[in-house]
This record gives structure tokens, C-alpha cells and sequence, in this order.
């Protein structure tokens, strides 16, 4: 059912920017089109750019934003899972929390 | 002769009608819930739309290329698929949801503050392996506490026998209780590293129910300004078991969608989810019309993002086990582009 969902609609999570645009929704209570535009202003494209994963690898790889690895496709020089979101909280200039709790514990 | 084309009941069997029947029943459909809720019946141009939607015989559909919403994937995963962590990763990588939710079978707050440290420390594990926001999930469910599963008399043993005021009391007491609950382990997920909080199926167990959730939600947005908080419904109408409770000094009890979407605005939610029930006799043309029908007053004076419930008996997705990608498609479709919902 989610992946009819997400075929037919869905934004693409990682895959896209998806899960930026949702960060927004949820720390900054902004409504779609709002979280979009935020969104793409911080990156530096249009709102259509950011559920094409053709236009977004790049965006990612450029700022650093997290990849997925798939088969041929990985990246273990660039970001991982941790790493990503500290450029994505900086990016979209939104605290992180469990960013926020890295930074403290590994006294930083 | 009209040609007749396959489409679904809302129990997911695979029927066919005419264009014609099922123009009927779109209209049927937002006429009962307009009724029901003393909102607009849809207009020409939305039944008109709903209808091409649904008078096609294709297997799959869709929005159009930049149209796209987010997908907050409430209860995410299979649970079978590995360990809880791992369920989680192959949405996010090959799904592609847009946010995830880590939660437990037992989905109730009150079962989880038994057992909250191990559940905070699977959403630290959870936030190190993966990008996406995840958010801790459960339902308020204050069922649990009254007897025999909690302490509290039972209400819905004291409202048959006439004794209305214990009854009252008794939703009072537990409402109390859960808010405190909720609290506990949304303050261990967040010193856990979560991103969100999802409160599923509020008001399950009617006003009381309600009254807890928006009360925890703006206890928790007080402390954490920029934590998610998703305020997901159980239904398209607050049962009131109690019928006098108030937030903000507004009767919660008969409240449909835009209500309480106003309330969860208000309490300081994130996100709100309506939910609608599906009829599985009547067919998913009549269950989406109605379904719309209740939400779209909601959509109109939004200031937070709405994510519609759209999954198995919700929302005009079939109520069984594998929902058919033809009518998930049809309702994800519909609910985008007549609603402009932010997401589901």
C-alpha cells in the first residue's frame, strides 16, 4: 500500500528531497507549498527539482545531504546517515535533534 | 449498451459498473456526508474530476510530475522484514517515504512506559542508521485504563447502568493519566533523538481520548518548540463518552474534521490527519466522495499541513489485508488534486 502511495504521489523520500521538505512540515509547521519553496530556496532550485531524483543526486552530493546506496551506486567518501544530517540542519537552518544531542555528547 | 469498467468495493472486491453508476455514487456519496456533516456537497467540477478518476479501467494512476506530497508514513514498516531498524531503513530506501515512524506492536502509550528505555534506545540506534526524520509513534488509547486493563472504573460499564456522573469522572481521571503517560515518553524519545511524536488514532475512545492528546500536544510543544507533532484522528467524528468535555473552551464532543483541525492547530500540532472510515458495502467512488466531502472544510482554513489517513478501511483504501494499488492510487490521486492536501 506505501508503495502505491508513494509511486502515485509521493514525494521520494531520500531518494528526492523529500525528506527535507517533510523536516520543514514538521519543525516549522509549514504547509506544503511553503515547506517546497523553503526548501528549494535553500538549495538553489526550483520546487519541481525537488522530487526528481535525476536533479536531486546531484543537489545531494553537491551539499552533502546523504545519498542511498544502491547496487553500483555508493558514495563511501561522501556523508553518511549522521554526517548528512549535520549538513542538512546547517542547509536548512533548522535544528536537528539528534544532531543537537551528537553535539553535546561528543562535547563538540 | 454503457460499457461497464472494474473498479472496487470498499471491502477491496473487484466489481464492475457503469460510468454512469458510478457517477451515482459519487454523488450519493458527498450528498450523505454533506448531510451528516452540515458542510457543502462537492462541486460539479470536483465530482466531474473524481469521476474520470474513477471511471477508468487502469491499474494504476497518478499525480501530475511536480505535484508530489510528503509521506509521513505513520506505523511504518511490516515488522517481519529483519529487526525494527531494519524495517524501517527499506522504506526509506526502497519506498521512499518521506518520513518514518518507529513504534512497537503493542501501539498504546500506556504499554510503552513500561518498557520506554528500550524503546529510546532503539530510536537512537534508529536516528545513527538512518537520514530520513523518524518519529516515535502510538496511540493514546485511553481504553486501557479502565477496568479490567487499568484502574480506573469503567465507563462503558457505568454509562448502561445510568450512572452518567461516575462515568464522567472516570474519563476525567483517565484522561489525566494518559496525558502524564504521553509525556513521560515523549520526554525519553526526545532525549533519545527523535524528530517527531505521532499521536494515532486520537480520540478513538471519544472526547476524553481527544482531550488528552490535545492536551499532551501542547504540553510537549511548550517544552520542545521545533519538535514534529502529528496529531492523526480515528475517525471523522468525536464520539462524545463524555459529552461536556472543553479545550480552549469549545465542546470537543460531534467535532468533524475543520474543528478539529482548529483544535489541533491551536493545541500546537505539526501535523493534522483526518481519517474517515470506509463503508465496505458501498463502493470506493461513494467512499471517496464522502470522504472528501468531510475533509475539504478542514483544507480551506488550514495553517498546518494536513496529511490525510488514507490506508486499509480509511479514506477510501479498501478495508483489507493488501490493499490493490488501483484504488490506493485512485484515492492518493484524489485526495491531491481536489484537496491540495500537504500529505498523507
Amino acid at each position: 500500500m506505501e508503495g502505491a502511495h508513494a509511486q502515485a504521489s509521493g514525494m521520494g523520500g531520500m531518494r528526492t528531497a523529500g525528506d527535507l521538505v517533510a523536516r520543514m512540515q514538521m519543525t516549522r509547521r509549514m504547509r506544503l507549498r511553503e515547506a517546497k519553496q523553503y526548501v528549494a530556496d535553500k538549495l538553489g532550485c526550483t520546487p519541481r527539482d525537488l522530487s526528481d531524483p535525476t536533479a536531486m543526486e546531484q543537489i545531494r552530493l553537491e551539499k552533502g545531504l546523504g545519498t542511498l546506496a544502491a547496487t553500483s551506486s555508493t558514495h563511501p567518501d561522501e556523508p553518511g546517515m549522521m554526517e548528512a544530517k549535520f549538513n542538512i540542519s546547517k542547509t536548512l537552518d533548522i535544528p536537528i535533534n539528534c544532531v543537537e544531542r551528537f553535539k553535546a555528547r561528543a562535547r563538540l | 449498451m454503457e460499457p461497464r469498467i472494474p473498479t472496487r468495493m470498499g471491502d477491496g472486491s473487484l466489481v464492475e459498473m457503469t460510468r454512469s453508476e458510478i457517477q451515482a455514487d459519487l454523488e450519493a456519496g458527498t450528498q450523505l456526508a454533506a448531510k451528516k456533516a452540515k458542510v457543502p456537497e462537492l462541486v460539479q467540477d470536483e465530482l466531474d474530476h473524481l469521476l474520470d478518476i474513477y471511471a477508468s479501467a487502469a491499474r494504476f494512476t497518478a499525480v501530475d510530475i511536480g505535484d508530489e506530497v510528503v509521506l509521513s508514513n505513520d506505523g511504518t514498516g511490516t515488522k517481519h522484514i529483519g529487526n525494527r531498524v531494519q524495517d524501517l531503513q527499506s522504506y526509506e530506501a526502497l519506498l521512499g517515504v518521506d518520513m518514518v515512524e518507529l513504534w512497537q506492536i503493542d501501539y498504546s502509550y500506556k504499554a510503552i512506559k513500561t518498557n520506554v528505555a528500550h524503546e529510546g534506545q532503539t530510536m537512537k540506534i534508529a536516528q545513527n542508521l538512518l537520514t530520513n526524520p523518524v518519529q516515535y509513534g502510538a496511540m493514546p488509547d485511553l481504553g486501557r485504563y479502565s477496568k479490567p486493563d487499568g484502574p480506573i472504573p469503567n465507563w462503558s460499564e457505568l454509562l448502561p447502568m445510568g450512572k452518567i456522573d461516575e462515568a464522567r469522572r472516570a474519563q476525567e481521571e483517565a484522561c489525566e493519566m494518559l496525558v502524564e503517560d504521553i509525556d513521560f515518553v515523549a520526554d525519553a524519545m526526545v532525549a533519545a533523538g527523535a524528530d517527531g511524536i505521532d499521536f494515532d488514532t486520537t480520540g478513538a475512545a471519544g472526547d476524553a481520548d481527544f482531550l488528552a492528546g490535545l492536551t499532551a500536544c501542547r504540553k510537549l510543544r511548550e517544552k520542545y518548540p521545533w519538535l514534529g507533532i502529528e496529531i492523526g484522528m480515528a475517525a471523522e467524528f468525536v464520539l462524545g463518552m463524555h459529552g461536556q468535555l472543553e479545550f480552549d473552551g469549545e465542546r470537543l464532543a460531534g467535532m468533524w474534521p475543520k474543528d478539529q483541525l482548529r483544535m489541533a492547530q491551536q493545541a500546537g500540532a505539526s501535523i493534522y490527519g483526518p481519517a474517515v472510515n470506509i463503508n465496505t458495502g458501498r463502493s470506493t467512488a461513494w467512499n471517496i466522495a464522502r470522504a472528501i466531502t468531510f475533509i475539504k472544510p478542514a483544507m480551506e482554513i488550514a495553517e498546518i499541513p494536513v496529511h490525510v489517513n488514507v490506508g486499509m478501511g480509511v479514506g477510501a483504501v479498501p478495508t483489507c489485508v493488501y490493499p490493490p494499488a488501483d484504488a490506493t492510487s485512485r484515492a492518493s490521486k484524489a485526495f491531491v488534486e481536489i484537496l491540495k492536501i500537504d500529505g498523507y
